[in-house]
């Protein structure tokens, strides 16, 4: 469990999080998201021990991140932002680096690395020196020191940052794996990536949380929940058809040709209703489907009213 | 404990990795070939000790270390593998002394391997060798107190040139503090203590008497209490830097 309480960071004046508090439970898998700048980054260093926090404190299982470090650290596996590495070691080298530092010895050093080196396909490129590897591997090279002590808490800044969609897939495949009786926490801003792998998404801006839950939950307060979007085949004015009925709101014209996005005004299914309308004034339909909410849609929300852009 | 260990063989291992090392030994030989032998009158002087050879040791330090010690912590600010190094459990103080191990046992081994002008000088002659180990070893901690002070501009800095300025600089400053050059600039009116203390800090007032046999546990000590406040600065720096 990792409790974090009123934590702040401040930057001279700049505060880089701003009273931030949230707890993570075992199996959770944390999305973390926000703009770029809005202090995800910060609190991960600040989560993992590299910064210290002005205010406010966090907890790895009962071990303060300030006051024991060293416990709470030895918990803890973190990619940072961009995988750094020692690039003039080979991976091989730099594995075993970590896995001494991490308290194996002896054989359990071999035993241990060779496992992680499977865990995310190292083999071929063990003896290679890191600085000359692909973006790809060196970022698999960071994931590999990140899960060599079976961590309890892994923290993974933009962890797909700059992989090509079937490396994306497997390290995504890979966080699932592992997220059994762990808590992982990801930064990123793709949010396919939310759908994909997180149990609950938490959005900040300017250091502070916007939005809190399950990525179902959080693309519920998106305007296009329970949305019905319909094509035609051709032209037909269907505003006046959709007018006065109860739960319909705002009918949005999409780029597409007669193509249209029915919202739903008080965010109860309309599908029914819609279809209904569409039989008996006999529309042109070409295609018809429901829209789930989109994360996306709520994170531009939620940024730009904290933002006070609305 | 174990931890400083690690960090010390990474490090070392670092510098064996890339030709770094070997192209530090090979300047630092021949460098000291010169010094010693053409500006030195090793063998003008017709004395069997390595008086030229130590005496040189000061001038050449001062460009050679800062350029061992420039990327202690430039570079790891640089690659961003400080977060990584300070997330792993360790402490601070592990990782500032095991760098700065690594660093010091890379001159103590290039140091170590200018042996052939001691075996030439025992085969000319007959010297203090007593004397000679001594000067070797002040030679070392001397070396030591520059890396300490590399250590700590290399942590001030992401850009490593910028780190081997500013330490030739302040390394320069401290070598020339006990020189009479700057001993002499004094003006009369002032107290002789004050003199007396600024050449008290400085290498060469400590060094020369090491290098001319005269062992006094308060210059080794000198270089000891030097390098530990310089590397104490070193975490203090990297504590207060980590963010930008």
């Amino acid at each position: 469990m990792i409790e974090i309480s009123h934590l702040t960071k401040k930057f001279d004046q700049f505060a880089a999080i701003d009273d931030l508090s949230f707890n993570v439970a075992e199996g959770e898998v944390l999305g973390f998201l926000g703009p770029n700048g809005a202090g995800k980054s910060t609190t991960m260093k600040v989560i993992t021990g590299f910064l210290s926090p002005s205010a406010g404190s966090v907890t790895v299982d009962g071990y303060d991140i300030t006051r024991n470090a060293i416990e709470a650290k030895a918990l803890i596996g973190y990619l940072p932002e961009g995988a750094p590495s020692y690039g003039d070691m080979t991976t091989l080298e730099f594995l075993n680096f970590i896995a001494e530092i991490r308290g194996y010895r002896g054989d359990e050093v071999n035993t241990r690395v060779q496992h992680v080196i499977e865990e995310v396909e190292l083999q071929s490129v063990a003896q290679q020196t890191i600085e000359t590897l692909s973006k790809g591997f060196k970022r698999r090279v960071g994931l590999a020191q990140a899960i060599m002590h079976d961590p309890k808490v892994l923290i993974l800044d933009e962890p797909t940052d700059g992989l090509d969609p079937n490396q994306k897939h497997h390290v995504r495949e890979l966080i699932k794996n592992l997220a059994k009786d762990k808590i992982v926490i990801i930064s990123t801003h793709i949010l396919e990536e939310v759908t994909a792998v997180c149990t609950r998404a938490i959005i900040i801006d300017e250091g502070k949380i916007v939005a809190d839950g399950t990525p179902a939950e959080l693309g519920a307060q998106s305007q296009y929940h329970h949305a019905v979007s319909v094509r035609l085949n051709e032209e037909y004015d269907l505003t006046s058809d959709l007018v006065g009925v109860s739960g319909i709101g705002n009918v949005v014209a999409e780029e597409e040709e007669n193509s249209f996005t029915i919202l739903a005004s008080n965010g109860a299914p309309i599908f029914t209703k819609v279809t209904e309308i569409a039989q008996s004034n006999h529309w042109p339909v070409a295609e018809f489907h429901v829209n789930r909410g989109q994360l996306e849609d709520v994170f531009r929300t939620v940024t730009a009213q904290s933002r006070g852009d609305e | 404990m174990q931890n400083l260990g690690i960090i010390f063989r990474r490090e070392l291992f670092g510098y064996f990795a890339t030709p770094l090392a070997y192209i530090f030994i090979v300047i630092f030989l021949i460098t000291n070939g010169i010094f010693t032998f053409d500006l030195g009158g090793f063998y003008l002087r017709g004395q069997a000790d390595l008086l030229p050879f130590f005496s040189f040791h000061p001038w050449l330090y001062l460009f050679m270390v800062p350029a061992i010690a420039m990327t202690l912590w430039a570079d790891e600010r640089k690659t961003g593998t400080i977060e990584l190094l300070l997330t792993l459990p360790i402490k601070l103080s592990e990782a500032v002394l095991g760098k700065f191990l690594a660093a010091w046992v890379l001159t103590g081994i290039a140091l170590a391997l200018t042996f052939p002008i001691w075996m030439t000088v025992n085969y000319l002659g007959d010297p203090d060798n007593g004397v000679i180990f001594a000067a070797y070893i002040g030679s070392w901690f001397m070396a030591g107190g520059f890396l300490a002070i590399g250590s700590c501009m290399s942590a001030c800095t992401k850009n490593s040139v910028i780190a081997f300025i500013l330490t030739v600089a302040i390394c320069f400053t401290f070598v020339i503090m006990g020189s009479p050059i700057l001993l002499n600039a004094f003006p009369e009116w002032v107290p002789q203590f004050i003199v007396d203390a600024f050449s008290a800090l400085g290498f060469l007032t400590h060094f020369d008497s090491i290098s001319k046999g005269v062992l006094d546990i308060r210059d080794f000590l000198y270089f000891a209490v030097f390098i530990a406040a310089w590397l104490l600065a070193s975490a203090i720096v990297i504590e207060m830097k980590k963010a930008n």
